[in-house]
């Protein structure tokens, strides 16, 4: 145990990655399933060890192939980093079950080895960008996933799905281009690509050269806003969402988007944030303007559109900007509101597109008006989708009400005090068009298509439950969302430059 | 007469409506069984509620502790007189009201009578939680629990007519609640630290008179179900309910925890001195004082019974509004009979209105020539109510307008005392006219023969609840004593 | 004339920013997909370019130790564009391979005309 403790940073890259390598050999979409089942019951106990670790003994720094940093490779675990990687490896064990069905019943056979030997590499990548402390290997781990994300989205069975992934690669590559024009700067600045050596050295950057700075941060944070899909950047996301296989749009809503806005958290607090006054520059007030932006235009698309995948997708545009608008608000508070949102609308989102997949694969259709009555064939995944729904809402006793409460206080604290009705108001239009679904899906008589469904197995079904009944249980016990996203923000907040 | 530990009798009320709404689907398939659960829970529930009057007019304040969710954030319980007498109301009108609802849903035959009850118990659970909570955040949870399994009841029907009453009645609670109560609870954490309940209010010279009375209006108007106008749409829109519903919900337990949590604010939150000495409730005296008349005038030209009675109650909590917004031990006293007594003459009136709709399917006031000859135990029940509402002796509504018209003096707003006058006049205007309709009209030729008395589980609820109009004439006194302990402690 | 100086003095730079200007123009401005993904490949090369210059140092050597030279040039920069070559291959070839299928399932590969198709739908 002793051999392997020291290596758990490494391991939480490794395992998914040799994991893929073997899948990419295996021909049986069941073989490869039970393998990915395997890979992702071991990560949540790897990143729990790093947790705990970094809980106890603070940030835990890792030579990569025993190349001391700064000039190898560093994986950094602290407790913003552990937090994400929890949430990623949890996300993935309790969303695995509901593949094998969903899957099998919209991947061709011979495809379907090759289906998890991506998503293993998209993991692979996700827990990489975490993990890493590198910014350079960030850019490499971020371009595993992405690649490997457009090809699962391309697998999607409509051929829209094709195209959705066309246009996500170009707008990805350029995303992740953008990022590495500007960790280009920060390297022609300081010499390093080491994160927390690359911020030490910006600290001490002669007046004169703010401005490659300055310029290295819109770089890096437009590039990190096109792949977390930070309003207006956010126009691959829907077709995305709405056209990749069912089970893949959980994955993606639930962590793909999230470990771009971990990245995003990184560079301004961690990098930036600690050489430079960004309280000078309107980085927080751009931020907080486009968050409005998405939590108002996004939601009101999304209250039209009948496509119901696509309404979520709409809807997590959203969401995200409640997560922009913590980090934008930069205080103790909001970015407990923005880092506990990462966690909270990851499960209620991935629960909410598992109901709807659990439905297209029922009746094979995410259209509002398919849903009539579907509330009492599909009893549970109805309300699965419900408590999710109050979720997003943010009424009290969910996750989503916690979120909210930190980000008004955050708001309040840096006298924004407009901000709260905005953030409320948001909230009403969540509402609207959760409202909408469920009226149809309840207050509606089942018609002919609907009347015949019925709960899918207990394999899809137990995801979905496990998921609200986390929204549920993080809107009264908070000590492991809200308690850490605490810590870490503190941590990200006292080491702000003033 | 304590026989449990007042803390354990307090966690046995709350949890008790919530596993007869568990128990309610299992049984849902025998209909006798269920309604034999809503029956035993209600009954088991008044039991749990008794055992806490004792202590709590011995001064006692029994509480449960709970847990911190977040910082600020504490799922707590405690017994104070007024979430004793509001408690004590629902808990003993639910057993009333699911006699009755056993008698309605079956005369009727109407679909989804499981849904219907477990709704129902849930909706009974979150008042008496509500009416127990400690702080603001446990009230507030409730609050929209409330909301959220009422909106089942109120769309019963599932008709056009039916969703669309219930969309508005969802929207406008919600929507006032996120909009206004939670930015409001959100500011005074903010501003005071915390969000408990306590005795002379947490916010004195936390912020000046003018800031105060803006938190105010962000309280009584977030706190959509006081149904304060102009955000009382709701309440004529959730008539499509089944009428046990609008019974107990629409003028018991939905509206009541408005008014109630209006009352709490101020009481607790803001504290009576606090506000009067800054003068942040004047506004609100003024405008309870208008919505009193105008919802009367409103009530009068309404044709439809049950719209009516949904105006009457508008002007009705608008009583106890004006009581929380006079904010003297005597106002708050007003305030708290008023929810009673207006609570069971109310409920009569509504049931009245549900035994007419089961006997005749008539619905408009016009209809009802004649009624009382043969319907008379129904029609008597209506005038005791109407009685009752306007505040003639020998009915509990005399002493709550009596108290209020003293308050008003006492605080000297002759305003107020002018609206209190002039709604009386009204309330007779627009009840006894029914009554009047009812006994001294004749029948349309032809029409009356068919008709006879709606059926027992329908005419007991309603003479008992007639019957109790009277008892809180006589027994109005243990209401006073209950709710002076409020100010004891001071 | 300070100004023809700064410019001469920084021409590799113009360079960078004209391919990489160019590259995000034609991603913008054609609908063809190959198109596209050629604009995505010149955009991705510049990027190349801005890590490798500075790379070299005048004078400077090829980074082999030896007692005779004293002065290097930095090879990381060398590295990183490597990975980021592969990176970039990577991405054309699976760019590519999905404009093959969009060819097969719409039959074209003009942006707006499958737009249009599935408008039309």
């Amino acid at each position: 145990m002793n051999a392997v403790l020291p290596h758990l940073p490494a391991l939480q890259v490794v395992v998914p990655l040799i994991g893929a390598i073997l899948a990419a050999f295996l021909r049986r979409g069941n073989f490869a399933f039970t393998l990915t089942l395997a890979v992702s019951a071991i990560l949540p106990f790897i990143s729990g060890a790093l947790l705990w670790q970094v809980l106890t003994g603070g940030p835990i720094s890792y030579a990569m192939g025993g190349w001391a940093p700064p000039i190898g490779i560093e994986y950094r675990v602290d407790l913003l980093s552990a937090f994400v990687l929890m949430l990623i490896s949890v996300v993935g064990v309790v969303i695995i079950p509901f593949a094998h069905r969903s899957v099998a019943s919209e991947i061709d056979a011979s495809k379907q080895a090759w289906f998890y030997c991506m998503y293993l590499l998209c993991l692979t990548g996700l827990l990489g960008i975490t993990i890493t402390g590198d910014a350079f290997n960030a850019f490499v781990f971020l371009e595993v996933s992405s690649l490997a994300t457009y090809v699962l989205i391309a697998m999607g069975r409509d051929r829209r799905a094709l195209l959705a992934a066309f246009q996500y690669l170009i707008i990805g590559t350029i995303g992740a281009t953008l990022y590495v024009i500007g960790v280009g700067f920060l390297y022609l600045l300081t010499g390093s690509l080491n994160m927390v050596d690359v911020a030490q050295r910006l600290a001490a950057v002669e007046p004169d050269q703010m401005r490659t700075v300055i310029t290295a941060l819109a770089f890096i944070t437009v590039g990190v806003s096109l792949k977390l899909a930070l309003f207006p950047l956010h126009v691959w996301l829907p077709n995305a969402y709405a056209y990749a296989p069912s089970w893949v749009t959980v994955f993606l809503a639930a962590t793909a988007t999230k470990v771009a806005i971990y990245l995003l958290v990184r560079y301004l607090f961690s990098i930036f944030g600690v050489a430079v006054n960004l309280q000078a520059l309107p980085v927080g007030e751009i931020i907080i303007a486009l968050s409005l932006a998405a939590m108002f235009i996004a939601s009101f698309v999304a209250v039209f559109e009948t496509n119901l995948k696509r309404m979520l997708a709409y809807s997590s545009v959203a969401q995200i900007g409640y997560i922009t608008l913590g980090i934008g608000l930069a205080n103790q508070a909001g970015l407990t509101g923005g880092l506990v949102h990462i966690v909270n609308h990851a499960f209620m989102k991935a629960a909410l597109f598992l109901a709807l997949g659990a439905i297209v694969y029922r009746i094979g259709s995410a259209r509002l008006g398919d849903l009539a009555g579907i509330g009492r064939k599909m009893p549970l995944t109805m309300a699965a989708f419900a408590v999710a729904g109050l979720g997003l809402i943010g009424t009290p006793g969910t996750s989503g009400f916690i979120s909210k409460w930190f980000l008004a206080i955050g708001a309040l604290d840096r006298g924004w005090w407009i901000l709260v009705p905005a953030i409320m108001a948001s909230s009403m239009i969540a509402f609207v068009y959760v409202g909408r679904v469920l009226e149809m899906a309840y207050l509606r008589e089942p018609s002919a298509e609907t009347a015949r469904a019925s709960d899918p197995p207990l394999s899809m079904l137990l995801p979905m439950l496990v998921l609200a009944a986390a929204t549920v249980y993080f809107g009264f016990d908070t000590e492991w969302t809200a308690g850490i996203a605490g810590k870490a923000s503190q941590a990200l907040v006292q080491g702000l430059a003033r | 007469m304590t026989m449990l530990a007042p803390n354990d009798a307090l966690l046995l009320a709350l949890i008790a409506p919530f596993i007869g709404a568990a128990l309610i689907p299992v049984f849902g398939r025998w209909p006798n069984l269920r309604e034999t659960v809503t029956l035993v829970t209600a009954a088991v529930l008044l039991f749990f509620v008794l055992q806490l009057l004792g202590p709590v007019l011995g001064g006692a304040r029994p509480e449960w502790a709970g847990f911190s969710v977040a910082p600020g954030l504490t799922l707590a319980f405690q017994v104070e007189p007024l979430g004793m007498l509001f408690a004590l109301i629902a808990s003993s009108l639910w057993i009333v009201n699911s006699v009755y609802s056993i008698g309605y849903m079956r005369g009727n035959d109407e679909p989804r009578q499981t849904g219907f009850y477990a709704c129902f118990a849930i909706a009974l659970g979150a008042t008496i939680g509500l009416a127990f909570a400690k702080n603001l955040f446990t009230l507030f949870l409730l609050y929209e629990v409330l909301t959220l399994s009422t909106y089942p009841l109120v769309a019963h029907k599932h008709s056009v007519e039916a969703r669309r009453g219930a969309r508005i009645y969802l929207a406008l609670l919600i929507g006032t609640s996120m909009l206004l109560f939670l930015p409001a609870i959100i500011a005074t954490y903010v501003m005071a630290g915390t969000l408990d309940f306590t005795p002379g209010g947490i916010l004195g010279g936390k912020l000046g008179s003018g800031a105060m009375a803006v938190l105010l209006a962000l309280y009584v108007f977030g706190i959509g179900k006081a149904a304060v106008m102009p955000i009382h749409f709701w309440l004529p829109a959730a008539m499509v309910a089944p009428t046990p519903v609008s019974a107990l919900l629409h003028a018991v337990a939905v509206v009541k925890a408005g008014v109630f949590s209006i009352v709490k604010v101020v009481v607790y939150i803001f504290g009576l001195d606090t506000l009067t000495a800054a003068g942040a409730n004047v506004w609100l005296v003024y405008l309870a004082s208008g919505c009193i008349v105008l919802a009367s005038l409103i009530a009068l030209t309404r044709g439809n019974l049950k719209a009516r009675l949904a105006y009457s109650t508008v002007s009705q909590l608008a009583y106890v509004v004006l009581g929380a917004a006079i904010a003297t031990p005597l106002g708050i006293m007003g305030s708290g009979m008023q929810m009673a007594t207006h609570a069971v003459g109310k409920i009569t009136l509504f049931f009245c209105a549900g035994a007419i709709y089961v006997a005749t399917h008539k619905t408009e006031v016009k209809e009802l020539d004649g009624l009382g000859r043969t319907m008379p135990v129904t029609m008597a029940a209506f005038l005791i109510g109407s009685l009752s509402i306007i505040g003639l002796p020998p009915f509990g509504g005399t002493w709550s307008k009596w108290t209020l018209a003293l308050a008003a003096a006492d605080s000297g707003y002759l305003v107020a005392l002018g609206a209190l006058m002039i709604s009386s006049l009204l309330n007779i205007a627009y009840l006894l006219s029914i009554v009047g309709r009812a006994f001294f009209f004749a029948p349309e030729p032809g029409a009356a023969s068919a008709i006879r008395e709606a059926p027992l589980a329908c005419v007991i609820p309603l003479s008992a609840t007639a019957g109790l109009c009277v008892v809180l004439f006589f027994g109005a006194g243990q209401v006073e004593n209950l709710l002076t302990t409020m100010f004891a402690s001071r | 004339m300070q100004a023809l100086n700064n410019f001469i003095a920084h021409y590799n730079y113009v360079i960078t920013i004209f391919l990489m200007i160019t590259g995000l123009y034609i991603m913008v401005a054609r609908s063809n997909m190959v198109k596209k993904l050629i604009g995505l490949s010149i955009f991705q090369t510049s990027v190349y370019l801005l890590y490798l210059e500075p790379g070299k140092i005048l004078g400077g050597t090829p980074p082999i130790i030896d007692k005779a030279f004293t002065v290097y040039s930095n090879p990381l920069p060398h590295v990183l564009i490597l990975t980021a070559i592969v990176v970039g291959v990577a991405t054309l070839a699976l760019g590519l391979a999905l404009v093959v299928r969009i060819n097969e399932a719409y039959g074209s590969i003009e942006e707006d005309e499958i737009f249009k198709k599935d408008r039309e739908q």
